[in-house]
């Protein structure tokens, strides 16, 4: 689905990510682990299309992202980040319906589009009329699944989704939102910093350092590996109380 | 003869100066958002325009409104002694409020926000129109008030160059030294200038509801 085919990038003389080599196939969750400044974000910028690669090539079905029309490529991948992506002057509704009517889809389709994504992302349906900013940060969360997952793309891009939420509402988004992305069938690209929350996501992790893949693959290959930066990740993960 | 008396005894003549003074004021409100709000957009995508044209809209604001109406009145088609010269001035002197809030308004959007727009797959058009001018909204007629409510001030003295509207009363009342007459004009002018800061300062309220 996606490839990374010694794919990098670099700005003003400072290489931000690369080469990186990485296939992600059709139903995998893949999780890019790494310390900020890793080159994770960057990574999946590229994935999208936001930035193109300065060396090498990212494949999306195939085909560069280079030779990909960048709003069709974006919108076959839904794509979540903290906190900040909703917009804030839209309410629920017109959040999670903001694509769907910009493909010009009828409007008794779009409404009951958003009806069953509510209720898939375990929401009330009264709060369609809300605005962002009187919603749990949780409950933010939910409605960017739910936006993400609005044109029913076949790919998820996500920037640590969960990372401004509280430890036990973190948990909780974790485990529905793996489960979800397992029932529809999503390949998932999924950036975090966080040690448990790859573990827990993952089909398969890879890990970034300076811009590079260091390690990739599943979960009970991460755990015993002797690399000394996943032996580092995984070092300072236990030194957090659980 | 008291000031109200004044008022009602003239009261065809009041009436006509205050439609004047609000077509003044208005016309050249709007053709100052026409040219100032998409100047403003400009500016946040071309940063090396910002500078000579946010000091060119600048010097308009220095120089002295009586002094401005008179450079202009012998420009060949702008000029003349009439309310098209005075709307060329007053245009001049409400862009600088319009152009700068445009601008600020759309650059203080959060980078976030924006980036999750484009993210999601939005194009610049419409990442300008559903998320940028919405945000920068309250900003923009913030603007607008400020230069509506400069542009009623200034326009009183149109009437120096014949543009008409209360600015009339007033020049009319400096020579008779008659304060009556000077207040026929300045009054209403005055109310004229709250109801219009008044009433854009709700909308403003309004649009920042969500924020």
């Amino acid at each position: 689905m996606i490839g990374f085919r010694e794919a990098g990038y670099t700005r003003n003389g400072r290489v931000l990510v690369g080469p990186v080599t990485l296939t992600v196939k059709a139903g995998e969750v893949v999780v890019l682990l790494g310390a900020s400044g890793a080159g994770k974000t960057t990574t999946l910028r590229l994935a999208n299309g936001l930035i193109l690669p300065t060396a090498g090539a990212v494949l999306v079905e195939d085909r560069p992202t280079a030779a990909w029309d960048g709003i069709r490529l974006r919108r076959r991948m839904g794509y979540m980040i903290q906190e900040t992506g909703l917009l804030p002057h839209l309410s629920v509704a017109a959040n999670i319906g903001l694509l769907p009517r910009l493909e010009g889809w009828p409007p008794d389709r779009i409404a009951s589009r958003i009806a069953h994504l509510l209720d898939l992302v375990g929401l009330e349906p009264a709060l369609a009329a809300r605005y962002p900013h009187t919603l749990s940060g949780g409950q933010r969360q939910r409605v960017g699944v739910a936006r993400a997952l609005a044109l029913d793309p076949p790919i998820l891009l996500c920037d640590e989704p969960f990372g401004a939420v509280d430890p036990v509402t973190r948990r909780a988004l974790r485990r529905e939102f793996s489960r979800l992305v397992r029932d529809l069938g999503k390949t998932v690209v999924f950036v975090t910093h966080d040690v448990r929350e790859a573990e827990h996501l993952a089909t398969r992790i890879a890990v970034l350092d300076a811009g590079a893949v260091v390690f990739a693959g599943p979960p009970e290959a991460f755990r015993t590996s002797v690399h000394p930066v996943v032996r580092a990740l995984q070092d300072d993960d236990r030194q957090e109380p659980r | 003869m008291t000031f109200l008396e004044f008022l009602l005894r003239n009261r065809p003549e009041v009436m006509t100066r205050v439609a004047e003074h609000v077509m003044l004021a208005g016309i050249s409100t709007a053709i100052a958002a026409g040219l100032g709000i998409p100047l403003g957009i400009l500016l946040t995508r071309a940063a090396r325009l910002r500078g000579p044209v946010l000091g060119a809209i600048n010097v308009f604001q220095t120089i002295p409104s009586l002094a401005l109406f008179g450079f202009l009145i012998p420009i060949p088609l702008i000029g003349g002694i009439n309310a098209r010269t005075a709307i060329v001035a007053l245009v001049l002197y409400a862009l600088l409020p319009i152009v700068r809030n445009t601008y600020t308004g759309i650059s203080g959007v959060d980078p976030g926000v924006r980036e999750a727009a484009r993210g999601i797959g939005l194009t610049d058009g419409q990442i300008l129109r559903i998320v940028e001018l919405p945000l920068a909204a309250p900003m923009i007629v913030a603007g607008l008030r400020i230069a509506a409510v400069v542009g009623v001030g200034i326009a009183t003295i149109a009437a120096a160059i014949g543009a008409g509207g209360l600015g009339v009363f007033i020049f009319r009342g400096l020579s008779m030294v008659n304060n009556t007459v000077i207040m026929a004009g300045a009054v209403p002018a005055a109310l004229l200038a709250l109801v219009v800061d008044g009433v854009l300062q709700f909308l403003e309220h309004r649009l920042a509801r969500h924020r």
